[in-house]
């Protein structure tokens, strides 16, 4: 059997992320801190705030932990994929990039192999948050045959396999193009920023004001979250006294744009790492 | 010629404006071992990470295991084994798995991995850590470690950049050992060192690099018979006259001024020519302070020829 060229890479980052207890430990705590923290104090205002407001009629009314609940996901998944780069900093200033880097192994092989890793990383997240989050009321997949459910589940590794490749190649990127990792850090934090409240993934992005809004609907955060509501929740469904309706094209165009994205950063990375100089 | 593993012809690198190493050709022959000597900055690194195709083929030709550097990275990759300057070793992996990703990336097969790293455990005697994580490594074993690394995939030559550095003086002996061992297998061994010592003790050819190029190469008995037959070092009270006093006596052949002391190459037997400078610098009213008679070493090939201790 022919063990793929990427193999060797996707291994060494797995068996580090299971090696160390902690690490893995923080990891985990990092999605639950998030639903429980955070989805649970929003879900509270928001639900005394919206006391009076009538839901429009004939949908299925979610609650706003549910409504929630795919945005903590998304939310895990960048920030997770963001810093997802780092290793390879680490690499590169004091480790083992070197050895790669003079071997005859391509370097595409590294990328596809650390990407391959970390969409894993972010699968386990969400089985995490998804589990967790049924236990304390989220209704995931509701009114889904077993059949829908399947397919549900298809489309969220789809949908994230995409977003956690165009995120972690940016992560890539900037781990060969800074320095330190003050350099790092503090770009992958000022990026975090944009991504993160320019979209839909906490809050309706209907209330976003002009300029954020445009911003919010080439983020492939907000695509990711589309994606991931249509498939645990539903096409039609009314949260916070909003009506939310997606439609199966608006869903494929929003998984094109991910894939899309993926395919030019993955380009524009491997170009930089082809012509990197590191001794 | 059917013995030269590795072929340097007019090699020049520059970063930028800044020339590094400017038209070196050397030659190194199949089942040796060959060091490039030379003090920090001289060009060494930016040699043999060309060659280990870190750094880019600015100009030049070099053919490496019969491969082309320029043309044919992928196949002179495939037939190097790297030590790197610094430890490169990721200090989450085990002894057994940093060799079995090596492996892996050069694609060995499970069998041909397996066996190989035991023999090479066993080599370099780290077959009791094979599972202790390189985090819990000495320095000395990481260093085994590499060299382990590096000969991993069976290279045809093994390429060592500073191999002792920053080792204490047992590991440093304890790695020559094993790098005797590893060339008397049979692999190809090329090195830096700025250790005058490693290199007189190890090589069958040194070149001596200093300012990006090469001053002088030969064996080491070569290189120092090349300075005559003794150096006679003096501290006198004005070294500068005694240096054009001594000009013209008969019996020396060259002489030097660093750090206080003079220099002196003997033509032929220096404990003859000794007394004769002695009543010579005497008459001339010049009082030595010390003397120090002694065969050529490599520190007064190095010497000799940069014209420096060794700088930092």
């Amino acid at each position: 059997m022919m063990i793929p060229g990427f193999y060797p890479v996707f291994k060494r980052d797995m068996t580090r992320h299971f090696r160390f207890k902690d690490q893995l430990f923080t990891s985990m705590l990092h999605p639950v801190l998030w639903l429980v923290l955070f989805g649970f104090a929003m879900a509270g205002t928001f639900e005394r705030l919206l006391q009076a407001s009538v839901p429009p009629a004939g949908l299925v009314v979610v609650n706003y932990l549910t409504f929630m609940c795919p945005g903590m996901i998304a939310a895990t998944i960048m920030f997770a994929n963001l810093y997802g780069g780092f290793s390879v900093l680490f690499d590169k200033n004091w480790g083992i990039l070197r050895e790669i880097l003079a071997s005859p192994m391509p370097r595409r092989d590294l990328i596809i192999g650390i990407i391959l890793s970390a969409i894993t990383k972010s699968l386990i997240q969400t089985v995490i948050i998804i589990v967790l989050g049924m236990i304390l009321g989220v209704s995931t997949f509701a009114g889904q045959s077993p059949l829908g459910i399947i397919i549900s589940i298809a489309g969220i590794i789809l949908f994230i396999g995409a977003f956690s490749a165009a995120v972690l190649c940016v992560s890539l990127y900037m781990a060969f193009t800074t320095s330190s990792p003050e350099g790092y850090q503090g770009i992958t934090t000022i990026l975090s920023m944009p991504l993160f409240f320019a979209s839909n993934s906490l809050y309706p992005g209907e209330g976003l004001p002009p300029g954020i809004k445009e911003l919010a609907l080439i983020n492939p955060l907000t695509h990711l979250t589309n994606g991931l509501r249509f498939f645990t929740i539903g096409d039609h469904f009314t949260a916070l006294g909003l009506a939310f309706s997606y439609t199966p094209v608006e869903i494929a165009i929003s998984f094109l744009y991910l894939v899309c994205l993926a395919l030019i950063l993955f380009w524009v990375t491997l170009r930089t790492i082809n012509r990197a100089i590191i001794t | 010629m059917d013995d030269i593993i590795l072929n340097v012809s007019h090699f020049s690198y520059a970063y930028g404006d800044m020339k590094a190493v400017s038209d070196i050709s050397f030659q190194v022959r199949k089942g040796e071992i060959f060091s490039f000597l030379g003090p920090n900055g001289a060009g060494k690194s930016t040699v043999i990470n060309s060659l280990i195709t870190l750094l880019p083929l600015q100009s030049g030709t070099v053919t490496i295991a019969g491969y082309d550097l320029g043309s044919e990275r992928s196949r002179v990759r495939e037939s190097i084994g790297i030590v790197f300057q610094q430890i490169t070793l990721d200090k989450d992996m085990t002894v057994r798995e940093t060799l079995d990703f090596h492996g892996d990336i050069y694609r060995m097969s499970h069998e041909e991995k397996t066996t190989r790293i035991r023999e090479l455990l066993r080599l370099v005697e780290l077959e009791e850590k094979a599972d202790t994580l390189v985090n819990n490594l000495s320095g000395g074993m990481k260093r085994r470690l590499e060299i382990a690394r590096g000969l991993m995939t069976r290279p045809r030559v093994l390429f060592l950049d500073e191999p002792t550095i920053g080792l204490d003086p047992q590991t440093r002996q304890k790695t020559w050992d094993y790098l005797r061992s590893v060339n008397q297998e049979g692999t190809t061994i090329f090195m830096t060192t700025h250790y005058m010592d490693e290199a007189d003790l190890l090589s069958d050819h040194i070149a001596l690099i200093d300012h990006g190029t090469i001053i002088v190469h030969g064996t080491p008995e070569e290189l120092k018979e090349s300075l005559g037959n003794d150096v006679i070092y003096l501290e006198t009270s004005d070294n500068t006259t005694a240096q054009q006093i001594l000009t013209g006596l008969s019996g020396i052949r060259e002489m030097s001024r660093y750090e206080g002391k003079l220099m002196i190459i003997s033509e032929q037997d220096g404990t003859r020519l000794l007394p004769d400078i002695m009543r010579y610098l005497g008459e001339h009213a010049i009082s030595v302070l010390a003397v120090n008679l002694k065969k050529p070493s490599m520190d007064d090939v190095f010497m000799h020829y940069t014209g420096t201790e060794m700088r930092d």
